[in-house]
């Protein structure tokens, strides 16, 4: 910008850019907060410490998957495939954690620790991960399509491995979604703790730093001595990875796993990175803006039922969102 | 005597921030002649052209046409006026045919508002019988060979029927049998009173098809001659004849041992057999034309692009290289060509972009130590007297001298002996250059071996030990910073080695 400005106009223009970065950076807290209050002012229910852990907690699953997708998008990529993996996790574990009194018991006689199940779902994620990236990395498939074909596959596994919902779980494996440590709901926690985990990993470790020199100039990184190929392979498998960790939470949450959840999770999940500030174009993108744009779409969520707003109003608004948030990004980036 | 000139253009000036590309040119093409244009790269040949076509404006000048005087607003003007050119660069619709890119943004129309294919397909045919080119007018353009996508383009130029058309290096991507067909073409282009503009490097084809040549150097115009009354020699001397100005010369170093042997290293159709060495405290200037093969040499050194043959010897240990990273292990850097293609990162901060081909010796238990990241990036800051108000600026808000100073300490950063630098002060500012040349100097002192790059030859003088001038993707020369001279160079760059060595 202004760097060779003249001294007055270089005080008055650092001002201005202040203000302008200051925007461009807290603006998503400001629109979240502005909600918040708005929301507060209209609906009685809506600011009380219950209502705000279940908006976290039913953002908990979707908000896991926009921390995966962050990171795709932020190497220039996207993953479609998300809702379907959860769902494939989920129906995989659940078959592992079934009561032997259950209706629907897919594996009689079969006792494991919880450990199993959960080992299984992490395991399938990232496989689907490992899948994705290196049909990405090695051969050439745009990510659009790769992860678009992951989709319907994981979803055609997810039903031919059981076609009816696996319910009557273990009480251990319903921890994870419905427990609660100190009355903090355990899918918030988790929520936390992978958002810092992924936020260090981002931060604070090479391979995070490598993210987003592939997103800024994959011809240059490579040039500098990154293996393009590995960061690729790496960012779907951790993507994959946290899909099969939503699957948990989802099914232990509503303690069944079925075949068709998640359906449209990847949507939500993409339409928060992008709030966030996560750029499309790739090289740009925070966890913590993600955060918030998940945040913005359950605090939305969660007002516009609280004031009885019809639901096709509430997808409408929703939609309208992403657009302008996409806009604003657009002019930030000129 | 108006009529029997095309075009003429006088005192044409024009400037970019920081640049005067041209200042007061004169070209003036007669009817049914072929008019060379010549000059070194950055001569300014581009921009003139850009100017006769509308894609730049001039700031001074006039321009007429056909004794008409004439304002060139922009490529489609220029075209239904009868000026067509053909670029350098190919740029057809691959996916296309050969007819839809023929006729692209003028298609035969039917009754309908609908295109006409049939009649498309067959004037297409029937010009490309007419020129004799044998090429299917309903080929996709992606599966024709590229001699034949040349061939395209100049039946396309050809197909507006101007009145003059502007030929830019058409032979660069054509064998000998076509150049032969083009040359008919032009002659019976001529003989219909067309005028045409010639860009060449290539010294034998300008004495076989020009009538008359112009000669530009620096933005400057410096001579128009009928070819006749001209040779080759008096040729490059009027190409080059300029002063040494503006340089900041090599110190003299210590030249140690050999780190770098390059031999026989070959890829296929692009660079032949070449063979060289590489001292240590030196700076080996890589010198040639544009299309040369210097750049292709080094994406083959540095594990770019795959080599089909040839060893590459560091260090005295002949090594593998195939990708980047196994070069920046052997401890070598390369400060690309092409600071926005394949250089910065735009979107990331200085401190990214400085850190990024270094980043893991920064790294303790796998996390990045961000206090000695900022201790060395300011230290850099310091050194390279770089400007930027923060290292978390992005650096696509820095100028190009300042960009181009941060990529330099990317490299830096990794400690390496041998260094590559792919024209490494083009289009930067004066100051920023003669800096860059003082930090190669010092380095060199230090014991690292350096290649550079260069297009400009006052500075492949300034600043080389020993220079290496590739032709056609071959060696075509290598002189000793002593015999160096613009004419030795631009004679072994124009193939015309042999001469010199008579």
């Amino acid at each position: 910008m202004a760097v060779k400005a003249s001294a007055e106009t270089q005080s008055k223009s650092q001002t201005w850019e202040r203000i302008n970065g200051f925007l461009n950076k807290y603006g998503i807290v400001i629109i979240l907060l502005a909600m918040f209050i708005a929301f507060s002012l209209l609906s009685e229910g809506f600011f009380t410490t219950r209502n705000i852990f279940n908006i976290i907690r039913q953002i908990s699953f979707m908000g896991l998957i926009a921390i995966g997708v962050t990171m795709v998008i932020i190497t220039g990529g996207i993953d479609l495939g998300s809702g379907s993996v959860l769902a494939l996790a989920a129906v995989v574990a659940t078959s592992l954690a079934q009561i032997q009194t259950s209706a629907t018991l897919k594996y009689p006689g079969l006792i494991v620790p919880v450990i199993v199940p959960i080992g299984a779902a992490l395991a399938i994620g990232a496989l689907t991960g490992v899948i994705n990236g290196s049909l990405i990395a090695k051969f050439k498939i745009p990510p659009f399509i790769a992860t678009l074909g992951m989709m319907t596959v994981a979803r055609g596994f997810a039903l031919i491995y059981s076609n009816k919902p696996l319910s009557q779980l273990t009480p251990e494996y319903n921890f994870i979604g419905q427990g609660e440590i100190f009355g903090v709901p355990f899918p918030v926690i988790i929520l936390i703790t992978v958002a810092i985990l992924a936020h260090i990993m981002l931060n604070n470790v090479p391979f995070g730093r490598y993210i987003y020199a592939l997103g800024g100039n994959e011809q240059a990184a490579r040039i500098s001595g990154v293996n393009i190929d590995r960061v690729k392979i790496g960012v779907y498998t951790i993507a994959g990875l946290l899909s099969g960790l939503a699957g948990l939470v989802v099914s232990s949450r509503v303690g069944s796993g079925q075949p068709g959840q998640g359906v449209g999770i990847e949507l939500d999940a993409i339409a928060a990175a992008v709030i966030g500030g996560t750029s499309l174009s790739g090289g740009i993108g925070t966890i913590w803006g993600t955060i918030v744009g998940a945040l913005i779409i359950g605090v939305l969520d969660n007002g516009l039922i609280l004031l009885n707003v019809d639901q096709y109003w509430i997808t409408i608004v929703k939609g309208s969102i992403i657009v302008v948030a996409v806009i604003i990004d657009q002019r930030k980036n000129r | 005597m108006d009529q029997d000139n095309v075009l003429v253009m006088e005192h044409i000036s024009k400037s970019f921030p920081g640049v005067k590309a041209l200042s007061d040119v004169h070209l003036t093409v007669r009817r049914g002649t072929v008019h060379a244009l010549m000059g070194e790269n950055g001569a300014g040949k581009s921009t003139l052209m850009k100017v006769l076509i509308g894609m730049y404006i001039p700031d001074e000048g006039s321009i007429s046409f056909l004794g008409n005087p004439v304002k060139i607003e922009n490529t489609q003007q220029a075209l239904r006026m009868g000026i067509s050119m053909i670029h350098q660069e190919l740029s057809p619709e691959p996916y296309m045919t050969v007819a839809e890119n023929i006729y692209l943004g003028r298609e035969p129309v039917g009754r309908l508002g609908l295109i006409d294919k049939k009649k498309m397909v067959a004037d297409t045919r029937a010009l490309l019988e007419r020129l004799e080119i044998n090429i299917n007018p309903n080929a996709v353009m992606r599966t024709l060979s590229v001699a034949n996508t040349q061939m395209v383009e100049i039946a396309k130029a050809i197909s507006y029927d101007s009145s003059l058309i502007i030929m830019d290096e058409p032979t660069s991507a054509i064998t000998e049998r076509e150049v032969a067909q083009l040359f008919r073409m032009i002659r019976t282009l001529r003989e219909q009173g067309v005028g045409i503009i010639y860009i060449t490097h290539k010294m034998d084809e300008v004495f076989q098809i020009a009538d008359e040549i112009t000669v530009l150097r620096d933005g400057q115009y410096i001579a128009t001659v009928p070819a006749a009354q001209t040779d080759r020699n008096s040729l490059i001397a009027m190409m080059v004849g300029r002063e040494l100005t503006n340089l900041f010369p090599k110190e003299d170093a210590p030249i140690g041992e050999v780190v770098l042997s390059v031999r026989n290293l070959t890829r296929n159709g692009i660079v032949h057999d070449v063979s060289f060495d590489l001292r240590r405290g030196e700076i080996l200037g890589l010198s040639g034309l544009m299309g040369a093969g210097r750049t292709e040499v080094i994406e083959g050194i540095f594990g770019i692009k795959p080599i089909d043959a040839g060893t590459i010897t560091i260090m005295g240990k002949e090594v593998q290289i195939k990708s980047p990273t196994d070069a920046i292990r052997h401890g070598m850097a390369l400060l690309t060509e092409d600071r926005k293609l394949t250089g910065i990162m735009g979107v990331l901060s200085v401190r990214d972009n400085m850190m990024i081909a270094s980043l893991e010796s920064y790294a303790k238990a796998g996390f990045l130590n961000k206090k000695i990241i900022n201790e060395t990036c300011a230290r850099e800051k310091t050194r390279l007297e770089l400007k930027t108000p923060s290292m978390d600026q992005l650096i696509r808000n820095l100028s190009g001298g300042n960009q181009q100073k941060v990529l330099v300490s990317r490299w830096l950063l990794t400690v390496p002996e041998i260094l590559i630098l792919d024209e490494p002060t083009r289009g930067i500012d004066v100051g920023a250059k003669s800096e860059i040349h003082r930090l190669m100097s010092k380095l060199a002192q230090e014991g690292k071996a350096i290649i550079m790059i260069s297009s400009e030859l006052p500075e492949i003088l300034g600043m080389s030990d020993r220079v290496l001038v590739m032709h056609d993707g071959r060696v075509g020369g290598e002189f000793a910073r002593k015999d160096a001279t613009q004419e030795n160079i631009m004679r072994a760059a124009t193939g015309q080695g042999e001469v010199a060595a008579v």
